[in-house]
């Protein structure tokens, strides 16, 4: 059997201080290819915290976190950059553009980066995820030229513009209206329907989370049934 | 284009009025320093040529360094001998053709013998010192341009009168001579010359032009009583930086003190070094000072772009990547502002190159400068090299920044 995209083994974090906070606590989490994953939770129960564990922003105080089965927490900063740009794609609440460029700049700028398409190619792969989101007349805007739902779905498409193995979004339609919102799930939806990639979203609509594959609910930090 | 640089220049496009503020400040500092050096260069260069020009490169004469040896030192191992005194009659350079000829036979360039005497000049009943050399109009014109600096006269008239005399035009002026007057010359060795004025020479440098009179060897052999005397050769090189070696092998060969324009002027050389340290190091202030607004810049922009430099880190940039981004903007203002200095710095050359002045040393009508490339090349090393240097470390900063405490900061 294939290791999992990602996987968590007891991992913690705790955030040292006059009270140390702990964010994520033991929490064994296992993501595969072909799923869709919800993590919901009330307002400060650490979901955020355990996606930025699981998509290499933040590294566990104790515990471990494998990526296709290498364990992540003990490389170096360069090298967990580097599992981010081709493997992880991500999508936060605030759409979190580049505020001089264009949507498709923005889109291309992780495949400059990581460069393993032509220059050509990396322009018609932007092209295709703009169409592919509904976003082929604002290629040329710039993120304060946009709506909200457009920002998101400009940031969905950078996010998948390395065509990572897993997405993580965190709460992707919380800034949107219910038709953006559902737009962007089905989007979601359709990566993982090819069995090759995974979702992790972050999400308070319990509404949405019903038709992800799986639920993990967090409270305080960890996994509660 | 590398990412990088797309999105170092799309910061700088997007704050103009500060890039512009950064790339002035350089092109100020680059554009001074290459004005600077161009004056301070210039008038050191000119000041050099005058010098150069106005003497011999090389003056061989009848003294030695050190004393003569005395017979006591020969007899006994030790010796002290106190109150040596040097026989006021000068011995003159024995076989002055000879030496003359064999000198000429390796060095290139030309030579020229002269006799030295102190003298006194009596005209309308004062008495003014003067310094008179005695010279070969022929071959006096290959080995210093006294003949190209006459007033009036040449020096060819010097042939023309029995005694003729030549006077700078500070001593002509001072004793209020005119050519074809006749003046008294009373020499040191007490002969009484009555001489003829057939020429006023300029040489530029006041020092000389205030006490100097120039006649025929033979005048000077007559004023310092020694018929056949000629107590200096004057060589002028090929090159006139060579001087300092060709002068050491003459004073090898010859045995005779030979010294250089270099070593005669050893204490104007060592202060136009120290004016050089001087100037280099006000001029590496002021592109110092520039590259304190790239630092201001760079550092505004990497706190402003905190939240860029998270996104880009969360999506996979490396640190090396970001810090160069910001290396680069750096680098950018130093390049653009010193190109814009290079203009800057000519301009203003030109305009401080076109001020007249009266100098009461030198009487270049205008101020000198000297135009090199290599002020424009250092200027630029230096103003990139700080910019450089100053926005190395925000940028160093800005790429230590830990994606995540910003995200958390703002989700
Ligand atoms: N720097 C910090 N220092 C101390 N505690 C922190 C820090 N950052 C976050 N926390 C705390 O960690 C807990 C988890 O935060 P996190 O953002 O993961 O929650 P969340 O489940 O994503 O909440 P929300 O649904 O509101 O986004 C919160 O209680 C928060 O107050
Ligand atoms: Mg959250």
């Amino acid at each position: 059997m294939r290791a999992p995209l990602i996987e968590t083994r007891n991992a913690t974090r705790i955030i040292a201080g006059d009270v140390p906070a702990t964010l994520v606590a033991d929490v064994d989490v296992s993501v595969s290819a072909g799923e869709f994953i919800a993590i919901i939770g009330p307002s400060g129960s650490g979901k955020s915290s355990l996606l930025y564990l699981l998509g290499l922003l933040d590294r566990p105080t104790s515990g471990e976190v494998y990526l296709e089965g290498v364990a992540t927490s003990a490389l170096d900063d360069d090298s967990r950059a580097d599992m981010r740009l081709a493997t992880l794609g991500f999508v936060f609440q605030f759409h979190f553009l580049l505020p001089e460029f264009s949507a498709r700049e923005n889109i291309i700028l992780p495949m400059r980066a990581l460069r393993r398409l032509s220059e050509k190619a990396q322009v018609a792969r932007a092209d295709m995820l703009l169409e592919q989101l509904g976003l082929k007349d604002h290629a040329h805007k710039r993120p304060d030229q946009m709506s909200g739902g457009q920002r998101q779905r400009v940031a969905i498409a950078r996010a998948l513009a390395n065509d990572p193995k897993v997405v993580l979004a965190d709460e992707p339609t919380g800034n949107l209206d219910t038709h953006s919102g559902e737009r962007v799930l089905e989007i979601l939806n359709d990566l993982v329907s090819s069995g090759q990639r995974a979702v992790v979203m972050v999400t308070h609509d319990l509404a949405l989370a019903a038709r992800a594959d799986r639920q993990i609910r967090i409270v305080d930090g960890r996994i509660a049934i | 284009m590398s990412f990088v640089l797309d999105i170092a220049l799309t910061h700088l496009r997007s704050r103009v009025r500060q890039t512009v503020v950064g790339v002035l400040g350089v092109a100020t500092g680059v554009g001074f320093s290459i004005m600077m050096a161009a004056l301070m260069e210039g008038s050191q260069a000119d000041f050099i040529r005058q010098l150069v020009d106005s003497l011999p490169h090389i003056s061989v004469t009848d003294e030695t360094r050190n004393p003569p040896r005395q017979p006591a030192e020969t007899r006994y191992d030790v010796v002290q001998i106190d109150g040596l005194r040097t026989p006021v009659v000068r011995p003159g350079i024995k076989n002055p053709m000879a030496i003359m000829a064999s000198i000429e036979s390796w060095v290139p360039g030309a030579i020229a013998p002269s006799v030295q005497a102190k003298a006194v000049i009596r005209y309308a009943g004062r008495d003014t010192a003067t310094s008179f050399t005695g010279l070969d109009p022929k071959r006096e014109q290959k080995v210093s341009k006294l003949a190209t600096q006459m007033r009036q006269g040449s020096l060819d008239a010097l042939y023309k009168a029995t005694n003729a005399l030549i006077l700078g035009d500070g001593l002509a002026k001072k004793i209020g001579a005119r050519v074809g007057n006749t003046v008294t010359i009373v020499s040191g060795a007490g002969r009484t010359l009555d001489c003829t004025i057939v020429g006023i020479a300029h040489t530029g440098v006041a020092q000389i032009d205030d006490v100097s009179s120039y006649g025929l060897i033979k005048t000077g052999q007559i004023l310092a009583s020694q018929i056949g005397l000629v107590n200096e050769l004057r060589i002028r090189v090929a090159d006139a930086l060579q001087a300092r070696t060709v002068a050491t092998r003459i004073e090898a060969e010859t045995g005779y003190k030979s010294v250089s324009w270099q070593e005669a002027h050893e204490d104007l050389l060592s202060a136009f070094e120290v004016r050089n340290i001087i100037m280099y190091t006000v001029v590496g202030a002021i592109l110092l000072v520039a590259s304190f607004g790239t630092f201001n810049i760079v550092s505004t922009i990497t706190h402003e772009k905190a939240r860029d430099i998270a996104i880009m880190k969360s999506l996979g940039f490396r640190a090396k990547s970001v810090r160069r981004i910001f290396v680069i903007e750096a680098a950018a203002i130093g390049l653009i502002g010193a190109l814009i200095g290079w203009g800057l710095g000519y301009v203003l050359t030109r305009a401080m190159g076109s001020i007249e002045i009266k100098s009461p040393f030198m009487d270049s009508s205008t101020i000198p400068v000297l135009y090199s490339p290599l002020h424009y090349a250092l200027a630029t090393v230096v103003a990139v090299a700080s910019s450089l240097f100053a926005g190395y470390f925000p940028a160093r900063k800005a790429a230590a920044v830990e994606p995540v405490d910003i995200i958390r900061g703002a989700s």
